[in-house]
Parts: structure tokens; C-alpha cells; sequence
């Protein structure tokens, strides 16, 4: 194993490391054979060419070389001066005390490290530790911006290769904050690999597709990152009412899916994802909503049907013009709340994130979907028949909802209620101490040049081997399926795609979704077989 | 020159006071910024600071009386200073060698604590410490003065020989990593060989500090040999009581700020609440990040840019 230290990051020009499956540990049965696991196909020499490839053996924000020295000078420089900026309260207000908190304070005692997934699974190469892009990031800020001793604060070379690198290197973190619950100190490595794409997009102007152009771009000018614009996702969204209508066996106007109801009690927002790629999960809530009886709406607004907000892991400007339309839609409906769908960045954003930026008649009240769906699964309105969903179940917490915003217990009420407690099961470990699945930070929707299988195979692997761990009591095999409930678009796509990658269902029977979808094949009104495990 | 130790001991501890003073103004004049809480958060009542809920787990979580727990940040951030639970729960290794290293700091605070105490008790009520209490004040300042020196060097020895053997610290440690284990190492081994050597009863650091407490400081006494080694010793204590607060040893204050006003500030902005007000100075901030999406020009903030219409 290629083993960097710090002051390589300005050296040599081909990648730092070299990960290769003989550095990792053997997940659980019955994928324990290393030999038997995909190898990570390399890099076409076209992109080799064309982009900077000089940190691991992917690239996921696609920079283009530098034509010549003069031009790496200048990005050198238009970097150092976003370093310089992200120091000034006109422009990092947002996030400048817990950035120099983070800067000034850490002991550099590496306490971090092995609460890191990525690090972890890549047999603890030092490159991927919490704590390489940080000290890497502390020295150029304090020999070149502030222009103290290196003795004093370590050494390191800045060239273009230390930023490209660095860049780079910002998107081998899920910014899952695992890391900065663990410091003694409160330092928060995530926070400065989030900074780091921050100075990237927001002064260099280099960010990955798939959140920018693709994502907040999308989501700004056209409604959704999905690209549906609000006619489509009517339209589609009408298919769901049908389909859930026949597949629940309900009077289609217990599956009706009500649009810009004004003065609505609920504005309920969505991951538009769900409505493309997961149509049962928008169709869940409507039925389970309006069993319930709740006053509710989706918008039709500019980006009020998709919940979305890329910002958060790479710009703020971004981050706050997305929530500003959210808040908007609520405001132009008066509707009494917001209520998030099982989306966790979304989550995050509107709720933690967006607290500080929302005021005024732009402060609608914003709430989690889980205390509703535990407050619905136990409001006796609905009659549950638990032997409906008489499979193993295990749970997979969200960061951003769980160790991000303490949204930890009412899944799991809900869960009590519509699942038979001998078939209920923890991950170890779980609730605020979780894993993230590895697509956490908008990795789940990055799957260019060979990053898809980086993150399949490793940022993902601790959460495929908890999944494993939670179902090592049961035979298995494709004839006893199992359950992940995933209730996060990201996360689910995540797992989705692992599964996918391991042949897990076929191989284990591991299927996933969401918590909605199990509540409503628990109703004892609704067709048996609402959850389908053959459609995987 | 007689009374070099006295000035110099002056001012360190207005160093001390006046770089505690500047560390705790820069955090509390930092402008107000986004909430990035992580759970479990400290306050929340009950069971939920155990296992990591929040308010947001209510429905209507606005319409409710929001619980804080003083006791509850208490019961996380006591143990958390005098133990370093964190470290113990997550970095073993670390643990045993840095605990020793600052709770022995703390027993040594606690005797120069004591000891200036004493001194003025002395004054006040010098019949009640001449008897027990002044006994018992006595032992116990013996015990966690030499007991803290001897385990801060233990400590500090345990860091310095970590730092540079393990190939990961090895990497991240500076030179004045090296350099702050080993001020702590000579200034304090000085001061215990010190009292092993020509103060074992504490009567020369006790009859000093007495007179630095009550600002009536009185001349070392003894021969030259003792009066140099206490001198010595009082100027090396001195000065590493003023360098503290000027490095990044003063995580000591910027924990507090890192707990309090970022990991666990989780107050929510209500609608017509007293925090508008500070978000609306952020938001009027003006913006000169470059790249071309942001449509930044050095004047208009960021309520301008966030609200314009959005152009590819």
C-alpha cells in the first residue's frame, strides 16, 4: 500500500495511492472471499489526458489540466484567494466560527481517524484519513495566507498539484460528521472538506456535474435536478395515483394526490428522485396521509416539488437560493408547515441549515415527516395487520437526519407499530453513532468514469458489511428476503446501487425502501402484497 | 533584581489574563453563522441527550416549550474536562498518556489555587489555619502539587515519546508540537526537583506566592545556590503560564465555544424571534466570491444574489 504523508500531496504526477481489494478487510458471509469481489476497472486514457488524475485511481470533479505554468499559477492563486475569503465575515458568515475553530484547534492527536468509514475500508490508507485534507489545508493557510512559521504550524508545498489534489480529495468524504463527534476538542473535518469545495466552486468556479450543472442548476431554472419542470411531474405524479390505487386496492380517492392547496395545513415536499425512480414511496404518503386525514398539498411552484438542495454539500449561495424558493411556495400557499419527505439532505436543509436564513414571512415552520408518520402509526386511525410484514427488518439511519438534526426515535416508534418486534433488528452500531451508506455528500448521484465502483466498494462497504452483520441470524439466500429501510432517497440509492453491485439480493435476499412503504403494506385495508421483492 | 521572580510572575499572569481575555472576545465577537449541531446534544431533557433526539422529533416541535438542561451539558462537560471522556471512549492510547498530562495540570492550578488561599485565609482568620483546617490545607496542597507535576511530566513524557515513534502522529507533529511537550517537561520536572530539593514542606513557594497574592511580595530568602534554583524556577513557571494562551493550547477556551455555540447550538429562529435581527446584518453582507454563477461584484450582498432570478 502507497502510504502518503503530508508534504507528498505537491509531489510526483501520477496518483498518490493505488487502493486495490487486497487492502481491505473480507466483508461477512457470503461475500467473504475477496478474491471473489469486482475489481475497480481503471481509468480510459482519454480522461487520463484530458483531467487532472493524480490523487487515487477515480476522478469524480472532472478538472481539467492545466494548459501550461502560467495557468496552473493563476488557479494556484484564485485558490488562495478563496482560502483568503472563506476567512472574512462578508463572505463565510455562514460557516466562519466553526471553520476557524476547526483551523486553529485541533491537536492533531488523530482521534478522528478510525471513525472514518472511507478510511477504514480502504485498509487505513493515510490518505483517506479525516485529518490528510485538513493538516493539508492548515499549513497552506497559515505559511501562505497568514504567513507564519512553519515550525510552528508544519510544512507544505503549494503548486497546482497540492490543489487539484486537494480538490479532489474534498470529494472522498460522505461529510457524515462521524469524525467530529468523536474529537475531544470539537474540531470538524467535515466541515473543512465542505469549506474546501466551497473555495473550489464558489471562487474557482470548479464543482462536480452532477451537483452543479445537474443538480442546484437544474433545480433553479427548470424545478428539479430530475429535470422534470412542474407539467411533467403533474403528469407523472397522476400515474402515481393510478398505480397506487391498484396496487393498495384502495378507492383511487384514498391515493389522490392533492396539488397547491392553499391554506393547506402541510406543504409535504419531496426528493423528486422518489417520484422518478421510487414512485411507491410518493404513492405511500399520500395513501397513509390521507388515511390519516391530514390537510395536505404538494406545490407546483419552481422547485417546491423537489425537495432537493445540492448546495449544501458544495456552495452556499446555491444552498440558500434553492431554500429561498422552497420557503416561497409555503409562503405564496399559506400553507401552516412544511413537512419533508423522506430525504435527509433535504431534511438539513430546510430545517438546520436553513434556520439562519429564513425570516419573516419566509420562516414557515418546517418539520421531519418521521414524528408524523409515528404520530399516524399510532394515532389508531389506521388498523395494522404486522404479519403482513413478516420478514427481517433492519434500519438504516440517515446522517443528516439522525447525527445531524436528532431525528432518531420516531422512525423506529413507527416501525414498532407495523413491524412484529421478533423481526426487527438493529445495525451495530446505530441512531447518532450510524455509518453513512457511503452516498452521503451527493456521492449517491455520482457515478462517472469509474466512481461508481469506488463507491460501491469502499465508501459504501461499511454500511454493506453492517447490513450483512444485522442479518447473520437468517439463512442467507434469495428465498428469505430481508428488509432495509432506508428512509432517505439518497441512502436508498445508495443501497440500491450496492446491492446491485454485490448481487445482494439474489445471493442474500437483501432487498431495501423505505419506512412509508412499510407502513403501508402493514394496512389491513390495502391489497397484501403492497411490497413486491421481485421488483429489486 | 531581588524581586525579578515577582515581576516576571506579575506579568505572566497578565499575559494569562489578557490573551484569555482577547481568545474569549474573538469567539464571542465572531459573526452569527449557520447551525451545524451534532447530536447527541447535551441539553436536550431527558433520555433524549442519551440517545441523540431533539426537539424536531415532536410534531409542531414551535408550538411547544422548548427544554434546555443546564444539568444536563453539566453532567457531559464536567467529566469531559476533568476526565477527557471523549479521548478515553475513542483513543485509548492517547487517553493514557494525555490524561495523566492535564489532570495533572489541574492538580497543580488547584495547589497555586490553594496555596494563594491559604495565604489570604492567613490574614483573615489566622486562628482557623492555625489548626486543622490549615493542616488539612497543607496536605492536601503537598499532594496535588508534587502528585500533579510528577503526573503532567508522566503525561507529557507518554505524548512526546507517541509523537514521535507512532508513523501517523509522527507525520502531523511540528516542531513546536515538540517543543510545547518539552517546555512542559523541563518547567515542571524543574519545579518538582525543586521541591524535592530545597522546598519539601512548600514554605519558600507558599511564602512566595503569599506575597504575590497579597501584593506585598518579600525577597527570596536563602543562599545564593537556593535563591538562583527558586528564581529559576518561578521565571520558567512563569513564562510557561504566559505562552499557553498564546498557542493552540488554548483549546481550553475555544472548547467551550465549540460545544456551546456550535455542536450543541441548536436554538431555532422563530418567526419574529430576537435572532431575525442578526440574520438580517449577515444577510446584507456584501459578496466577492469570483466564480461566474455567484454574480458577485464586491457590492451586492447576499440577499441580492440569493433572490435575483437564476441564468445559467
Amino acid at each position: 500500500m502507497n502510504a502518503p504523508l503530508i508534504r507528498d500531496i505537491s509531489k510526483g504526477d501520477g496518483p498518490l495511492v493505488h487502493i486495490v481489494n487486497e487492502d481491505q478487510v473480507p466483508l461477512p458471509p457470503p461475500f467473504d472471499k475477496l478474491e471473489d469481489e469486482p475489481r475497480i476497472p481503471p481509468l480510459s486514457d482519454q480522461v487520463k489526458q484530458r483531467f487532472e488524475c493524480n490523487l487515487d485511481d477515480t476522478i469524480v470533479v472532472n478538472i481539467p489540466k492545466a494548459k501550461s505554468p502560467a495557468e496552473e499559477e493563476e488557479l494556484v492563486n484564485k485558490f488562495l484567494s478563496g482560502l483568503r475569503k472563506s476567512f472574512t465575515k462578508e463572505n463565510n458568515w455562514t460557516f466562519l466560527m466553526p471553520l476557524v475553530m476547526s483551523m486553529e484547534h485541533c491537536a492533531r492527536c488523530q482521534t478522528c481517524n478510525d471513525a472514518c468509514h472511507i478510511y477504514e475500508e480502504s485498509g487505513k490508507n493515510p490518505l483517506y484519513r479525516p485529518t490528510y485534507r485538513s493538516e493539508v489545508l492548515r499549513r497552506i493557510y497559515y505559511k501562505y495566507v497568514k504567513e507564519e512559521s512553519t515550525w510552528v504550524h508544519g510544512d507544505v508545498d503549494l503548486n497546482w498539484k497540492t490543489v487539484s489534489r486537494l480538490i479532489e480529495l474534498a470529494y472522498r468524504c460522505n461529510l457524515c460528521r462521524r469524525c467530529a463527534q468523536t474529537c475531544p476538542i470539537g474540531a470538524d473535518n467535515a466541515l473543512i472538506a465542505r469549506e474546501l469545495r466551497k473555495i473550489a466552486s464558489q471562487e474557482m468556479g470548479i464543482f462536480t456535474r452532477e451537483l452543479h450543472q445537474d443538480g442546484s442548476e437544474l433545480q433553479l431554472t427548470v424545478g428539479s435536478s430530475t429535470g422534470m419542470n412542474s407539467l411533467v411531474v403533474k403528469d407523472n405524479v397522476e400515474f402515481i395515483e393510478e398505480d397506487t390505487a391498484d396496487l393498495t386496492g384502495l378507492d383511487p380517492e384514498k391515493t389522490k394526490i392533492p396539488w397547491d392547496k392553499q391554506g393547506a395545513e402541510i406543504l409535504l415536499i419531496h426528493n423528486a428522485g422518489e417520484i422518478m425512480a421510487w414512485p411507491e414511496n410518493v404513492g405511500s404518503f399520500a395513501t397513509l396521509f390521507n388515511a390519516a386525514g391530514l390537510d395536505w398539498t404538494l406545490s407546483s411552484d419552481l422547485a417546491a416539488y423537489d425537495g432537493i438542495n445540492y448546495g449544501v454539500f458544495y456552495d452556499d449561495m446555491q444552498t440558500a437560493r434553492t431554500l429561498l424558493l422552497h420557503a416561497e411556495a409555503a409562503r405564496r400557499l399559506k400553507v401552516k408547515k412544511i413537512v419533508l419527505g423522506e430525504c435527509g439532505h433535504a431534511h438539513k436543509a430546510l430545517t438546520i441549515i436553513g434556520d439562519k436564513i429564513l425570516t419573516g414571512d419566509m420562516n414557515t415552520p418546517r418539520e421531519s415527516c418521521m414524528p408524523i408518520l409515528r404520530d399516524i402509526a399510532k394515532s389508531g386511525k389506521i388498523k395494522w395487520d404486522k404479519s403482513r410484514n413478516d420478514f427481517p427488518v433492519t434500519l438504516h439511519d440517515p446522517c443528516n437526519l439522525v447525527r445531524l438534526m436528532g431525528v432518531n426515535a420516531p422512525q423506529r416508534e413507527a416501525l414498532k407499530e407495523v413491524v412484529p418486534e421478533n423481526r426487527f433488528r438493529e445495525m451495530t452500531p446505530h441512531g447518532v453513532n450510524n455509518y453513512c451508506c457511503g452516498g452521503g455528500s451527493g456521492f449517491a448521484i455520482m457515478s462517472g468514469n469509474n466512481f461508481a465502483d469506488f463507491r460501491h466498494h469502499f465508501y459504501g462497504r461499511r454500511k454493506f458489511r453492517q447490513i450483512l452483520e444485522a442479518f447473520q441470524d437468517e439463512p442467507m439466500d434469495k428465498e428469505h428476503p430481508k428488509y432495509v429501510c432506508a428512509p432517505c432517497s439518497n441512502c436508498k440509492g445508495q443501497i440500491r446501487d450496492i446491492i446491485k453491485y454485490y448481487d445482494a439480493f439474489e445471493k442474500a435476499g437483501i432487498y431495501y425502501g423505505g419506512l412509508v412503504e412499510l407502513m403501508v403494506n402493514a394496512m389491513a385495508d390495502v391489497k397484501p402484497g403492497y411490497i413486491d421483492f421481485e421488483w429489486h | 533584581m531581588a524581586f525579578f521572580p515577582h515581576i516576571i510572575t506579575y506579568i505572566a499572569l497578565g499575559v494569562f489574563a489578557i490573551a484569555c481575555i482577547a481568545r474569549v472576545l474573538m469567539w464571542m465577537r465572531m459573526p452569527m453563522h449557520l447551525r451545524w449541531e451534532l447530536y447527541p446534544v447535551a441539553h436536550e431533557p431527558g433520555n433524549k441527550a442519551k440517545y441523540g433526539g431533539s426537539y424536531l422529533e415532536e410534531s409542531d416541535w414551535w408550538k411547544k416549550p422548548r427544554e434546555v438542561s443546564m444539568a444536563g451539558e453539566l453532567k457531559v462537560m464536567v467529566p469531559e474536562i476533568l476526565f477527557l471522556v471523549a479521548l478515553w471512549e475513542h483513543n485509548r492510547k492517547m487517553w493514557v498518556r494525555s490524561f495523566p498530562f492535564h489532570f495533572g495540570i489541574y492538580m497543580v492550578i488547584g495547589a497555586t489555587v490553594m496555596m494563594m488561599g491559604s495565604a489570604l485565609l492567613g490574614l483573615a482568620v489566622p486562628d482557623l489555619m492555625a489548626g486543622g483546617l490549615g493542616t488539612f490545607l497543607h496536605n492536601t496542597v503537598l499532594f496535588c502539587g508534587a502528585g500533579g507535576l510528577g503526573l503532567s511530566i508522566f503525561g507529557a513524557l507518554g505524548l512526546l515519546q507517541r509523537r514521535l515513534t507512532d508513523p501517523g502522529l509522527r507525520d502531523f507533529t511540528t516542531v513546536a508540537d515538540i517543543f510545547n511537550l518539552v517546555f512542559f517537561i523541563v518547567a515542571f520536572g524543574l519545579a518538582l526537583v525543586h521541591f524535592i530539593a530545597i522546598d519539601s514542606d512548600l514554605s519558600r513557594s507558599a511564602g512566595f506566592l503569599a506575597g504575590i497574592v497579597t501584593f506585598s511580595p518579600v525577597a527570596l530568602t536563602g543562599s545564593v545556590h537556593e535563591v538562583s534554583f527558586t528564581s529559576a524556577t518561578i521565571i520558567l513557571m512563569g513564562v510557561l503560564v504566559a505562552y499557553i494562551p498564546l498557542t493552540h493550547m488554548s483549546h481550553f477556551i475555544g472548547k467551550y465555544f465549540a460545544y456551546h455555540a456550535i455542536r450543541w447550538n441548536d436554538k431555532p429562529n422563530l418567526k419574529g424571534g430576537d435572532e431575525e435581527a442578526a440574520i438580517g446584518e449577515m444577510l446584507t453582507q456584501p459578496v466577492s466570491w469570483a466564480a461566474k454563477h455567484i454574480g458577485a461584484d464586491g457590492k451586492k450582498t447576499w440577499a441580492d444574489l440569493a433572490t435575483q432570478e437564476y441564468k445559467k
